[in-house]
């Protein structure tokens, strides 16, 4: 939006975070090279710029992680909750004091505004370690009898979208119950977590009780098919959570997956229109609608369509997109070349199924991986872009007629992981979301999070929960 | 500019029947999305020569204040002085809109503001409480108008509002409208505060845009909570959704705990991000104000030496 009042660039600086030129994994305690030497590069989405060097886990070092973990295991898992707490909240407050470092690094390597990382994933961190660690020593009230035992060894693996959070939804409950973990990051996203292993040697965790393998999706497979894994966690494809269930078939590990979504926001014609619009917009073009929980299917009563697309794409018009350093950013880097190709192939394929693809005037820079704020009207149940998750900022724009019919497009889908219900009657959200098959359903909001409160899916969406109460019991024998 | 409802909406003005059925039919306001996107609207990071433009603006915008049972003659000619010529020391520095005093106060104001571009606003209607009979209202506009007000700041009757008297309410507004001439533009004061929800804010802005307000206006600055940047938000959806409908463009004021240049920036982003520069000019938009036009100065003086001066460089009125 052109206007005579031009915001000048407010570039967060990136002077608060030193990153080193290279990084080891991070195993009992101590960083140390690959067994077999192995480095790949980690870049910043939005310039290109190579950030760091760091070592490539084969399976040699996958083995020496969990056999770190499994010693540490028998210490930790005998210390009483209130000492484990203390540990946690150790971390919980070092996150916070460094949150803007943390904040710089994480937007330096996945390419999300730093408004974002700044006002919602760290904060968010924190939160979730304070929580986790305010159960630690409170576990015999937690529902599952006196004295719930944890599990062992958990081997984790998380995605790139959320890289810091998703490590504290991993890290947190684990820790709390009293289990150790090898968690390895995304391959494009591997810094932020080897800033969380410097935490833990800061808040003197002992050696062994987490462990952080940087490498690529062959190191996530050994760690989820190692032997003496007692429990896996993943968050991430749905092609790849079948194939983790697949591999921990017919073993002893428990296992939790949260995987894709195709989340339905769905506007009734009573909603508060305004702020409708405020939520499909941070339903989808949060994080560069890079959220498994993404409202990417927007489901608008027919009666009002027309006038809520005019809202919205007057919206979509004041996003900004740009340097995700940048304090006014709204819109920053796709978080990588494949991802963006991906996004490029599943909205060409929606404009040559027949719908109707609208973006705003936005200029994309040059270097980097960069996917303009898109939406898709005309969309129908049959067209690809209402079914398979894109990933991106992308949203299709469906309509119903009824409220019947919302919820059965609404369910009509292989996911069912997130959901929306826009109305002013609050009848109507409890009916509606009564019927609707979603792990997380939000009534007049979207994308809002608390460690409080589980988080999980339906369907292909995965199973198990992660946050609140319902988050422990993924980490303990019960 | 049409005096009553634009044709499109007359017929919802009829009666307090229509008036309900027509303004409880408006899309209802979810607080919490409310607060949620005016305080994201806040973290906007507005610096070097963003900020520049922005504080120049905000003085221009500047409906300078004084509403006090002590002001005298003296106080009024210090005022206009200052919205005049408001730092001295720098003529670049740009005049306030307006200076916003009582009715009696207006011919003093307007000889203190003569020859500048400078206007004079006056409460009228048993500012602030509004609670007199129509015709000492109307009467007290007339005098205003009379004395040389440019503008009229009225405000509403809230009980019958809350009363849902809604007819009552458009016809006051309709009659002060009326009593501005021609040449008086008029701001109505809802006083949010004690509209006290959002819907409620969304239906009198309505009310008032359909009974012929130039300008839409927050507070009077005598009660609780007065302008914030939420009941601001909601007033600019007002106006935009209402010019879109009807093709005429209203201005926003608010007034009231609004202090600092930081604060005042806010605003601005909130009318650039939500009814864009159309309304980004002292026509269209203005702050009710006293303190903040002082603060606004410290932050020219400082971006333009790089150095704080203090509140001693600047004048105290």
């Amino acid at each position: 939006m052109a206007s005579a009042f031009e915001y000048a660039p407010a570039p967060e600086s990136r002077s608060i975070v030193d990153i080193a030129p290279s990084y080891g994994l991070f195993i009992n305690g101590e960083f140390t090279e690959a067994a077999d030497g192995k480095v790949f590069k980690t870049v910043s989405p939005s310039t290109e710029e190579v950030l760091s060097e760091v070592a490539e886990a084969g399976e040699a070092d996958v083995d020496r992680a969990v056999q770190a973990a499994r010693k540490a295991f028998e210490k930790w898992s005998a210390l009483p909750g209130s000492e484990r707490a203390k540990y946690l909240f150790r971390i919980a407050r070092i996150i916070q004091e460094r949150s803007r470092e943390l904040a710089v690094l994480e937007t330096l390597d996945n390419g999300k505004p730093i408004r974002e990382t700044r006002d919602a994933d760290l904060p968010l961190v924190a939160a979730h370690f304070f929580y986790y660690a305010g159960w630690a020593d409170k576990l015999d009230h937690a529902g599952y009898g006196a004295n719930p035992r944890p599990l062992g060894v958990a081997g984790q693996v998380i995605p790139w979208n959320f890289p810091l959070l998703m490590l504290a939804w991993k890290i947190a409950p684990a820790l709390a119950t009293g289990n150790t973990v090898v968690l390895k990051p995304a391959e494009t996203t591997p810094l932020s977590a080897l800033f969380f292993a410097d935490i833990c040697r800061q808040a003197g965790l002992p050696k062994g009780v987490v462990n952080i393998l940087t490498g690529d999706g062959r190191a996530g497979a050994a760690l989820i098919a190692h032997p003496d894994v007692d429990k896996v966690a993943f968050t991430g494809s749905t092609a790849v959570g079948k194939q983790i269930a697949r591999t921990v078939a017919g073993t002893r590990k428990k296992v939790t997956l949260e995987l894709g979504g195709k989340g339905a926001n769905i506007v009734f014609d009573d909603a508060p229109v305004d702020q409708a619009v405020e939520g499909i917009v941070n339903g989808i073009f949060f994080n560069q609608g890079q959220v498994c929980c993404a409202g990417s299917r927007l489901l608008v009563q027919e009666s009002i369509h027309d006038e809520l697309l005019d809202s919205l794409k007057r919206r979509l018009g004041t996003l900004r997109l740009g340097d995700p350093l940048d304090k006014n950013t709204d819109i920053g880097a796709i978080n990588s070349a494949e991802q963006l190709a991906r996004i490029t192939a599943l909205a060409d394929r929606g404009e040559a199924e027949g719908a109707e693809r609208w973006s705003p005037a936005c200029e994309l820079p040059q270097n980097g991986f960069w996917f303009a704020p898109t939406l898709f009207t005309k969309v129908t149940q049959a067209h690809t872009v209402a079914r398979d998750e894109i990933f991106g900022p992308v949203l299709s724009v469906l309509t119903f007629r009824t409220p019947d019919e919302a919820v059965a497009k609404a369910n009509n889908t292989p996911y069912g992981l997130s959901a929306g219900i826009w109305t002013e009657k609050g009848s109507r959200i409890l009916a509606v979301a009564n019927k609707l098959r979603a792990g997380v359903i939000w009534s007049n909001t979207f994308n809002k999070f608390d460690p409080t409160s589980p988080f999980g899916g339906y369907k292909e969406s995965g199973f198990g929960r992660e946050g609140g109460r319902h988050g422990l019991e993924a980490y303990l024998d019960v | 500019m049409p005096t009553t409802a634009p044709n499109a909406l007359s017929d919802v003005t009829a009666s307090d029947g229509t008036l309900r059925r027509f303004l409880h039919g408006l899309p209802g306001v979810d607080a919490v999305g409310l607060e949620a996107r005016a305080a994201s609207l806040g973290t906007r990071s507005i610096k070097t020569t963003a900020k520049a433009y922005a504080i120049d603006l905000a003085i221009s915008m500047v409906d300078l204040t004084t509403l006090e049972g002590a002001d005298t003659p003296g106080k009024v000619r210090a005022l206009g002085a200052k919205a005049v010529r408001p730092d001295p020391t720098d003529r670049t520095t740009p005049s306030t809109a307006a200076v916003c005093v009582y009715p009696d106060m207006v011919a003093t104001a307007k000889e203190a503001v003569a020859g500048s571009d400078v206007k004079v606003a006056s409460v009228a209607t048993a500012f602030p409480a509004g609670r007199a009979p129509i015709a000492v209202k109307l009467a007290d506009v007339r005098e205003a108008v009379a004395a040389g007000a440019d503008e009229i700041d009225m405000v509403i009757d809230r009980g019958a509002f809350l009363a849902g008297h809604y007819k009552k309410v458009y016809d006051e507004i309709t009659a002060v409208k009326e009593a501005c001439g021609t040449n008086a533009r008029l701001k109505v004061i809802f006083e949010t505060g004690e509209l006290s929800t959002y819907d409620n804010i969304r239906r009198a802005s309505w009310l008032g845009m359909l009974a012929g307000a130039d300008f839409i206006k927050t507070s009077t600055g005598k009660v609780a909570v007065n302008a914030t940047p939420a009941n601001t938000l909601l007033m600019l959806e007002a106006v935009r959704d209402f010019r879109a409908q009807t093709g005429v463009q209203v201005g926003v004021k608010p007034a009231g705990g609004i202090r600092t240049s930081k604060d005042a920036i806010k605003f601005l982003v909130l009318v650039n991000e939500t009814v864009g520069e159309d309304w980004l000019d002292n026509h269209w938009f203005r702050f009710g104000a006293s303190s903040l036009l002082n603060d606004l100065l410290m932050q020219r003086q400082k971006l333009a030496t790089g150095r704080y001066s203090g509140p001693d460089y600047v004048t105290v009125d």
